[in-house]
């Protein structure tokens, strides 16, 4: 608890909130266990969904949520690039803009109009981007949601001044690791595994269900010979680009492919 | 404060809520003339992007909504696709389905209890700093909410944006021995669930009273959550008192949407009327059905007797009628596991057809609806989702209008204590504005 150490020696952690479910940021209240140990070694400075305090000063780190589709959330994530010693985005929304992304396919009026009656009073940017497209990001926690385990081995690595430890391999790695057998081999079931950044654990196919990539790509993915394994456990191409449509659907790889996939 | 001159003050964050808004407040001398909530949480289109979807991607994109109440999300989409297809899901697989749902509002509403609402009763800035005066009850309240996620987890394998709810049921379903160990961790939570009524009841609530009709599901024979009809009981004052309900289906003709030129939240009114959703409502509506022990405890923490239709007219005592919740949650937990039969399948299986599905259940913070249209080979023309904060905020801005104006009316108070107050009486309500908002930032304009 706090009580052992003067306040102002600990690091100050500030969590800042964009377009997003505020699930990323609540994976922090999640960490029950850890919570109230994690609150003696660093300052929860800033964090609106959990304490009432004014942003002053400047932060340690930084912990980011959701993605940037306003003008206004354009001008303040450079004001929490300013004040932050270390920037980490929290999860898909604010690594690769999240699944409001659908938007940048499609016209952001219709959009706002089939919502609203009145779209004059909604302000809002035809894209939604990541905070990387913004401004420099020290690291970038995958994820829809995040990993509480990854992020407080964010946190830990940033207070013991090295650099974060969170594997950057595919899914079908903790396939193996947790003993699941591969389920497009023994079931035919289509996962995204292989072109999947890792993080969750594997947690699908551990419940008899393909990967569905939310934690976004993997560093090496290989989409012109992943696609066709896809179409041979009997997805189409509209269920192609469904799939990598969602909530990465702007990482790049992602992207591309979804585009590829379109041109047929 | 000069006497007559007009002022808006920014007081900063409304903070300890989910979701980001504005509250506004224009005051002349002891008079609220004017109280606003302004959601601005930047607005994500989940209505226009589920069209050209399939029918079976709803569940989990719309859970995206709400990191704080996915499971409703996914029930709500789940009901709302099922009955566009014809398709009822019952026996084993709707119990795990509410034993879900009991790990989602063990978890959401203990965590509204502990970290975002109990700071208030003891003038805490967060639970970090309600920790230091109370440890043990900060500890039980964590080892609670840790018991939800417990259920969530193991049924759904994690607690946000769970991955195994699928339409007709799950991906897989857990073997009895799978749910034992969940069984020592409710018993321990049952303990907790009740000191923590006890310890709510015991803090010192302002008095107020609402005047909203009230709105949830009613299920005869049962606490309402994950099913049930849409049931009004109408407030004191209101030209008929008898409770009536209405069909799903007629959902949108009851329950309408507008747009105020503050906010990106849509608000709703009820048959013209203002209305709150939640567990106030729920209490009112439901709360004849809680086991007798349930009710026992009710009548101790001065809610009057369920059994006899008690309902609590004071936001502030929400706390107490959430701690009920809680406790009868995870009880229901622990009787589903007891009675718990793996069934014959994971799921049904639930074709595409054409159609139009309504589905509503009982989200934490309140009723939420879904309806989805859908053509042949299953693609979403039109979806319309209501969650219970877009119903709630004209409830809210009338509850921080009486609560101000009671304490104006006993004296002068400052700015400070002012915008402490008013927030307060937002965070009675547990609004969850990430569904549509951003920002609550308070400003006060003050004619005089």
């Amino acid at each position: 608890m706090s009580d052992e150490e003067p306040e102002d020696a600990r690091p100050r952690l500030a969590v800042w909130k964009f377009a997003s479910c505020d699930g990323c940021q609540l994976t922090l209240l999640d960490c029950e266990d850890d919570l109230l140990a994690l609150s003696g070694k660093v300052e929860v400075a800033f964090f609106h969904e959990a304490v009432t305090a004014p942003d002053e000063g400047t932060y340690d780190v930084s912990l980011v949520d959701g993605s940037i589709t306003t003008p206004e959330d354009a001008e303040r994530v450079q004001h929490v690039r300013a004040v932050s010693r270390r920037l980490v985005t929290l999860g898909a929304c604010a690594t690769a803009g999240g699944i409001q992304a659908l938007r940048n396919y499609a016209d952001v009026a219709e959009f706002r109009a089939a919502v609203y009656a009145r779209d004059e009073y909604i302000d809002t940017l035809a894209t939604s981007t990541p905070i990387s497209a913004h401004v420099p990001v020290d690291f970038e926690l995958r994820g829809c949601p995040i990993d509480r385990g990854q992020l407080l081995e964010v946190i830990t690595a940033y207070l013991a001044g090295r650099t974060p430890d969170t594997p950057a391999h595919s899914v079908c790695f903790e396939c193996k690791r947790r003993g699941t057998p591969c389920i497009v081999v023994a079931r035919g079931i289509p996962c995204l595994g292989p072109v999947t950044h890792a993080g969750c654990g594997a947690l699908c196919p551990a419940y008899g269900r393909g990967c569905y990539g939310c934690f976004g790509p993997s560093y090496s993915t290989k989409f012109p010979a992943f696609i066709p394994l896809l179409r041979r456990d009997g997805m189409t191409t509209l269920d192609i680009v469904r799939v990598l449509r969602t909530f990465n659907t702007a990482a790049p790889e992602f992207d591309a492919a979804s585009r590829q996939e379109e041109l047929g | 404060m000069s006497a007559d001159t007009e002022r808006e003050l920014p007081l900063g964050a409304l903070t300890r809520v989910e979701g980001q808004g504005t509250l506004r407040l224009r005051l002349r001398g002891d008079r609220i003339v004017d109280s606003r909530l302004s959601v601005y949480e930047p607005p994500r289109f989940f209505e226009a992007f589920l069209r050209g979807r399939s029918y079976t991607e709803p569940p989990d994109i719309t859970s995206r909504v709400c990191g704080i109440c996915p499971v409703a999300y996914q029930m709500s989409a789940c009901r709302a696709l099922e009955d566009a297809c014809g398709v009822t899901v019952g026996g084993q697989l709707a119990a795990l389905r509410r034993l879900l749902y009991c790990g989602e509002w063990i978890e959401s509403q203990t965590l509204h209890i502990y970290l975002l609402h109990a700071p208030d009763f003891f003038g805490c800035s967060d639970i970090v700093e309600l920790a230091r005066l109370s440890t043990a009850d900060v500890e039980r309240g964590l080892r609670l909410k840790q018991a939800g996620n417990a259920i969530v987890e193991l049924l759904g394998g994690r607690s946000i944006h769970p991955v195994n709810v699928r339409l007709g049921g799950f991906h897989r379903v857990p073997a009895r021995t799978e749910l034992r160990p969940l069984r020592e961790r409710l018993r321990r939570a049952r303990d907790d669930a009740e000191a923590t009524v006890r310890w709510v009841a015991g803090f010192d609530f302002p008095d107020a009273t609402s005047d909203h009709d009230f709105f949830a599901l009613a299920e005869p024979g049962t606490y309402a959550i994950e099913s049930g009809t849409p049931t009004v009981l109408p407030a004191p004052g209101a030209e008929t008192q008898a409770p009536r309900t209405f069909p799903l289906s007629a959902f949108s003709e009851h329950v309408v949407e507008h747009q105020v030129p503050y906010s990106t939240a849509l608000q709703a009114r009820l048959d013209g009327r203002r209305h709150l959703a939640g567990s106030l409502a729920r209490f009112a509506i439901s709360g004849r059905w809680l086991p007798p022990e349930i009710r026992e405890l009710a009548r101790e923490a001065a809610l009057g007797d369920p059994a006899g239709g008690a309902v609590c007219r004071n936001p502030f005592r929400s706390i107490v009628v959430r701690a009920l919740e809680v406790l009868y949650a995870v009880q229901e937990a622990l009787r589903v596991i007891d009675e718990y039969e793996p069934p014959p399948a994971s799921h049904v299986d639930v074709p595409a057809r054409a159609g139009t599905g309504h589905g509503a259940t009982e989200a934490p913070r309140g009723l939420l609806y879904h309806r989805y249209t859908l053509d042949a080979d299953g693609t979403v023309t039109d979806a319309v989702l209501v969650p219970p904060t877009s119903q709630n905020q004209g409830a809210i801005e009338e509850d921080v209008r009486r609560v101000l104006e009671a304490r104006l009316t006993a004296g002068r108070a400052s700015d400070e204590e002012l915008a402490a107050l008013s927030e307060r009486a937002v965070r009675n309500h547990d609004p969850c504005i990430s569904c549509s908002a951003h920002f609550l930032r308070l400003s006060v304009t003050r004619e005089e």
